[in-house]
């Protein structure tokens, strides 16, 4: 008999070098104090790579309309939106963020990866093509799967390379959808909007943007990568998530084509899992509405992105984009050096995320950083002053001729 | 060994950097140990050498050098009329 484990053993393996390091994958944290500061391996710890990027997880308005909706409509909803777990509490989240992003109709799923299964397999199906970005979330990657639709991949940020595969299967039939994301997780960079606009006008496609990492970030609105690139017309759908500026847990999908509610019936990750919890439910709605209100969120994060970004340049480090985004990664030459660098800023007290391949683009070994606009100078200098020490110091300078 | 083998060994060359043995048995993921990842990157510069599209559904059902090979040959005879 073959073990069905078997298959694991290279990750097995991959795992016992890391503890072998001293390194455990992923922290525990013991005690959250606020957005920013966690009680992780018994020590005060700033928090840098949570994508907490609102700072708005400890917002006493939302966790007073959570603790509301869970005393008025229970813990849980115990079923799914299509049979007994629709409550007008996610109606009025629809309608809310419908409101907010300026689209006629508005999905809410329990998770943002939900999100991204349900839309890419409830818009495309076995006849249709999904053009994806190469460095599309894994999340996009596995609706599209879900989908049974042809899957052609191009290259990250590169127009011209979409323009070359759509011309590759000019003619054949079914529709075709091509995805993109407003800031990419793992290095900040953003998708050259204007660019892949050009080649639908050449090509015609329907054109969906995941605003996971963007939306209440970017834009006059908040709404995201298409709104700061003021080009929203263009984007036939958006989906997003609130686990991340939303402060909560789930996802969305938005657009205005007349016969968007339909998904509603055609999207497995949506009809087959329990909808989102009440108190869920209230906080992001609660959190919706403060984005909306408060736009100096947006530009305190900005600021403290680019305090970051400035400071890190300042130490010659070599980072993952050129362009200011609350994601700044900095590039490790190996894995052994990103892990004992890792390592080493968590034990001086900030937690970053490590990322390692495959989960990152070009083989890189990254440390990232996500900016909240809860952090304080004060958090964000220190940030700086470490990331000096360990990395500056270490192996993650800028290799000038490389 | 067929050409399309001989050219798709050649690309597959800045892969390897195992120094595993090309040929057409070779299994790209495993005997190679690269990541899934890897392999879509290598299969975008096969699709480019010889102006083809190989969709990542496709691949699926692909493990071998000489399996690629015979998608390219079916795939580029299917562009052409």
């Amino acid at each position: 008999m073959i073990d069905l484990f078997d298959k694991h053993q290279p990750i097995a393996e991959r795992i016992a070098r890391a503890e072998a390091m001293g390194v455990t994958i992923g922290v525990t944290n013991e005690r959250m104090i606020s957005p920013t500061r966690a009680i992780i391996n018994g020590r005060e710890t700033i928090l840098a790579g949570t994508n907490n990027y609102m700072g708005i997880t400890f917002d006493a308005e939302c966790i007073a309309a959570g603790k509301a909706a869970m005393a008025d409509f229970g813990t849980g909803t115990t079923g799914s939106r299509i049979a007994n777990g629709t409550y007008a509490l996610h109606q009025e989240l629809e309608e809310e963020l419908a409101r907010f992003l300026n689209r006629r109709h508005c999905i809410v799923f329990t998770t943002g990866y939900q999100a991204n299964l349900g839309m890419m397999s409830g818009l495309a199906g076995p006849r249709d093509t999904i053009f994806l970005d190469a460095d599309s979330h894994s999340s996009i990657y596995d609706g599209c799967t879900l989908s049974g639709a042809k899957l052609v991949r191009f290259r990250h940020n590169d127009a011209a390379d979409l323009d070359k595969r759509l011309a590759r299967s000019e003619g054949e039939e079914g529709g075709r959808l091509v995805v993109l994301e407003g800031i990419y997780s793992m290095l900040g960079d953003r998708a050259p909007l204007a660019d892949f606009i050009e080649v639908k006008k050449k090509h015609g496609f329907q054109l969906l943007a995941d605003e996971a990492h963007s939306f209440g970030v970017l834009g006059p609105h908040g709404r995201g990568l298409a709104d700061e690139a003021g080009v929203e017309d263009e984007i036939d759908f958006v989906v997003g998530t609130f686990s991340k500026s939303v402060g909560a847990i789930g996802g969305f999908g938005a657009g205005n084509h007349p016969q968007f509610e339909i998904l509603r019936y055609a999207m497995r990750p949506y009809m087959f899992t329990a909808s989102s919890s009440p108190a869920s439910i209230a906080t992001s709605l609660a959190a919706v509405k403060k984005l909306a209100a408060e736009p100096w969120r947006r530009e305190r994060l900005r600021e403290n992105s680019a305090r970051l970004f400035s400071g890190f340049r300042g130490l010659g480090l070599d980072m993952g984009c050129d362009e200011v985004s609350p994601v700044i990664a900095v590039k490790c030459p190996d894995e052994v050096s990103a892990v004992r660098m890792w390592n080493a800023l968590l034990a001086a007290g900030v937690y970053v995320n490590i990322a390692v391949p495959p989960g990152t683009p070009n083989k890189l070994c990254l440390l990232r950083c996500s900016v909240s606009a809860a952090h304080t100078d004060a958090d964000i200098d220190r940030i700086i002053e470490l990331f000096g020490e360990v990395v500056a110091a270490g192996h993650g300078k800028k290799v000038v001729n490389g | 060994m067929s050409d399309t083998i001989a050219r798709i060994c050649k690309v597959l060359e800045p892969f390897n950097s195992n120094g595993a043995i090309l040929a057409p048995h070779t299994d790209i993921s495993t005997d190679l140990n690269i990541d899934s990842v890897t392999v879509m990157d290598f299969v975008m510069e096969v699709e480019d050498h010889f102006d083809v599209e190989l969709p990542l559904n496709v691949l699926a059902e692909i493990r071998t050098v000489a399996e690629l090979a015979a998608t390219v040959e079916a795939r580029t005879r299917k562009a052409q009329p």
